[in-house]
């Protein structure tokens, strides 16, 4: 959290603790993290999931576009756990191709989001001359319709792309571009209030009576003040990110219909709604338990870092 | 025992003032400023405590923020060791810090709820100093021990500790650079009683092993005539009345000092009741439009035409003795009739 009580870790095990070794903090955090049941039900999802889309493919072979028409629209079946699709495509396999996607444009979407919305927000907060200018650009992006920006933006930026990026590498950096920058700005706003207030506090005005430089000032005082909105615009954007992602591919703009993502695969299931419930279930169900266990995770974390909350 | 004027001046304080601007309209155009410190002057001798007294809103904490420059101050100049300050540049500001510390008067607010009382006692080493890690460490302990803190609490919050201990923390991490001159900025105003003599015991005992000097700002006159070498006497702005405390406290030149004294609680009850107060009547002014001539003349017992006019000049009238007040020119106008007269109590 701060760099300035980062000492040498001691040993893992919680000896009973002696005046000569205060532990590194992040084990305050990790003590505090493991009373709270959510965050560790979260977590173990989060993990599972991990292991299942990177993992899974390793044990579970079957080559997500392979097209087995004679399998086609098949409930669970022990050769087909979740299924097939209309084209006999395997729903496991996919689930799994699917994910990847789904989760690697979740996570980088919401860093690039929370970092810009930090970004703006600390420095729109700290420094008041760039106060004006950057809230009203904030401002803008706000009032700025974000489909047809999106749109306009995937048409004008897609084949260059695609061209020196490859098919699938060239949308994901679009894609994981668009939304980041689309979505930093309650991040910012929220940062920015903080650290209005933040820097009015006595303790700050303690550091620059020390002659600490505003960098620092930042790092070490601002930032691990204002975690806990940081925290909560991380966990809410992977959600967000993830449900843009699907509704993108809904529209057709997104990634190429025949490359999976959970979003994807839940807009082709709903034409087979009827026929095939399940072929909905187990997306829908995949992307809510993402989201659900990143904001328990959230929680958790956003609770084990503050000091005043740790050890009830 | 007023033997200052042969110690060296470690602090110079000429014509300071610091006037926050004021902003209306639609385009933020300046439209006033509060004069929060206006042109104040004083010396602060090596190894000294000057009390900073007033009432509230007078302007103490602001001219004790702005003789550190955590304000910019408006205009005058503050010299410390002969080295200007009120106009030093960023790096040479950042290089002189280490001489001067500041005790907070908050002492909740003044610490990082997110830091250990390792990480606030250390800021400063890892700012100015090049120790290693284990070093620092001994620095901290040696600080916590130099404060009465026990050592185990190295690895805990401040929302862990009582006032009085955070008040130690704030101390030490004042302390930890060897300052030459520390700013109290009512230190004691947000302890209990029984912590606060606790708190200026230490600040005493720290000022006899380290020779530090004080500029300690309170509205608790007597915990000032406790620990004070000499008193500054401060009114929307201004300081009316500078001295050595016996005196400034046995016989108090300027009539705003002389009511600020009379509102000092009496422990004997007797003696508390026959005592003559002197009310003041009114409240303050806005420092952001004080009256014209004497800022105290609204309310001064002993106001005179003079007074409505100009400006009195803050004036050596007995060695060692600063007054801004009409009353002490060298041609003595008579007192005015309009005067409003003492109130008995």
């Amino acid at each position: 959290m701060t760099d300035t009580t980062d000492r040498p870790t001691p040993p893992p095990a919680m000896e009973f603790e002696t005046y000569r070794a205060p532990r590194n903090q992040w084990w305050d955090v990790w003590d505090q993290f493991k009373t709270h049941k959510g965050a560790l039900f979260g977590l173990g999802f989060f993990i599972f999931a991990l292991l299942f889309v990177y993992l899974g493919p390793l044990v579970w072979r079957i080559d997500p576009q392979f097209i087995d028409i004679r399998a086609r629209n098949s409930g669970p079946t022990w050769a087909h756990p979740m299924g097939t699709d209309q084209l006999g495509r395997d729903t496991m396999a996919r689930m799994m191709a699917g994910g990847q996607t789904s989760i690697a444009v979740g996570l980088t979407a919401m860093a690039l989001a929370l970092f810009l919305g930090s970004l703006i927000g600390v420095m729109a907060g700290y420094f008041k001359k760039l106060d004006g200018l950057l809230m009203r650009t904030t401002d803008l992006f706000l009032a700025m319709p974000l489909l047809p920006l999106l749109l306009v933006t995937i048409m004008l930026f897609r084949d260059p792309l695609r061209a020196s990026f490859g098919p699938e590498g060239g949308i994901f950096i679009l894609i994981v571009v668009m939304i980041g920058v689309t979505s930093w700005m309650q991040t910012a706003r929220v940062v920015r209030a903080e650290v209005l207030a933040l820097k009015e506090r006595e303790f700050v005005l303690a550091a620059r009576s020390i002659g600490t430089p505003s960098h620092r000032m930042i790092t070490r005082h601002l930032l691990p003040n204002v975690m806990s909105p940081i925290m909560v615009s991380a966990t809410l954007g992977i959600a967000n990110a993830i449900i843009t992602e699907s509704a993108l591919s809904f529209l057709g703009l997104g990634f190429p219909s025949d490359f999976p993502t959970w979003g994807r695969l839940l807009f082709d299931a709903t034409d087979w709604l009827t026929q095939n419930p399940e072929r909905v279930i187990w997306p829908g169900l995949a992307i809510s338990l993402t989201v659900l266990s990143v904001n328990y995770i959230g929680d958790g974390l956003r609770d084990a870092l503050d000091p005043r909350i740790r050890g009830r | 025992m007023f033997d200052a004027k042969t110690a060296k001046k470690l602090v110079e304080v000429r014509d300071l003032k610091m006037h926050f601007p004021i902003r209306s309209g639609l385009l933020r155009r300046v439209t006033g400023a509060v004069k929060a410190v206006d042109g104040v002057s004083f010396d602060i001798f090596e190894g000294e405590t000057l009390g900073l007294v007033g009432e509230s809103g007078c302007g103490k904490s602001t001219c004790g923020r702005a003789v550190l420059r955590l304000y910019e101050p408006t205009s005058g100049s503050i010299k410390l060791d002969g080295e200007e300050i009120a106009t030093a540049p960023f790096d040479k500001l950042r290089r002189l810090r280490p001489k001067m510390q500041m005790v907070f008067q908050d002492p909740q607010a003044s610490l990082n709820p997110r830091m250990t009382v390792a990480g606030i006692i250390g800021e400063p080493l890892m700012e100015h100093t090049k120790l290693s890690e284990k070093e620092r460490l001994d620095r901290i302990y040696q600080l916590m021990d130099a404060v009465g803190l026990n050592r185990d609490f190295a690895n805990r919050y401040p929302h862990e500790f009582s006032g009085g201990q955070r008040q130690r923390i704030g101390i030490a991490r004042a302390l930890a650079l060897n300052p030459k001159f520390i700013v109290c900025d009512e230190p004691i105003a947000a302890l209990d009683v029984s912590i606060q003599a606790q708190v200026v015991n230490l600040l005493e005992e720290l000022q006899d092993e380290f020779g530090l000097t004080y500029l300690f700002i309170s509205h608790d006159l007597s915990m000032v005539r406790h620990i004070a070498d000499r008193v500054a006497v401060m009114y929307l702005g201004k300081v009316v009345e500078l001295g050595a405390r016996d005196v400034l406290y046995d016989a108090p030149l300027h009539p705003y000092t002389e009511a600020l004294l009379s509102a000092v609680p009496e422990p004997d009850p007797v003696s508390h009741d026959e005592a003559n107060r002197i009310i003041l009547q009114g409240d303050v002014p806005s420092p952001a439009n004080p009256p014209q001539g004497c800022n105290f003349c609204t309310r001064c017992p002993k106001v005179m035409a003079i007074c409505r006019q100009i400006d009195p000049e803050f004036r050596e009238v007995k060695p060692g003795r600063f007054v801004a007040c009409h009353l002490y020119n060298e041609t003595r106008p008579e007192t005015a009739g309009n005067a409003a007269q003492p109130t008995e109590a």
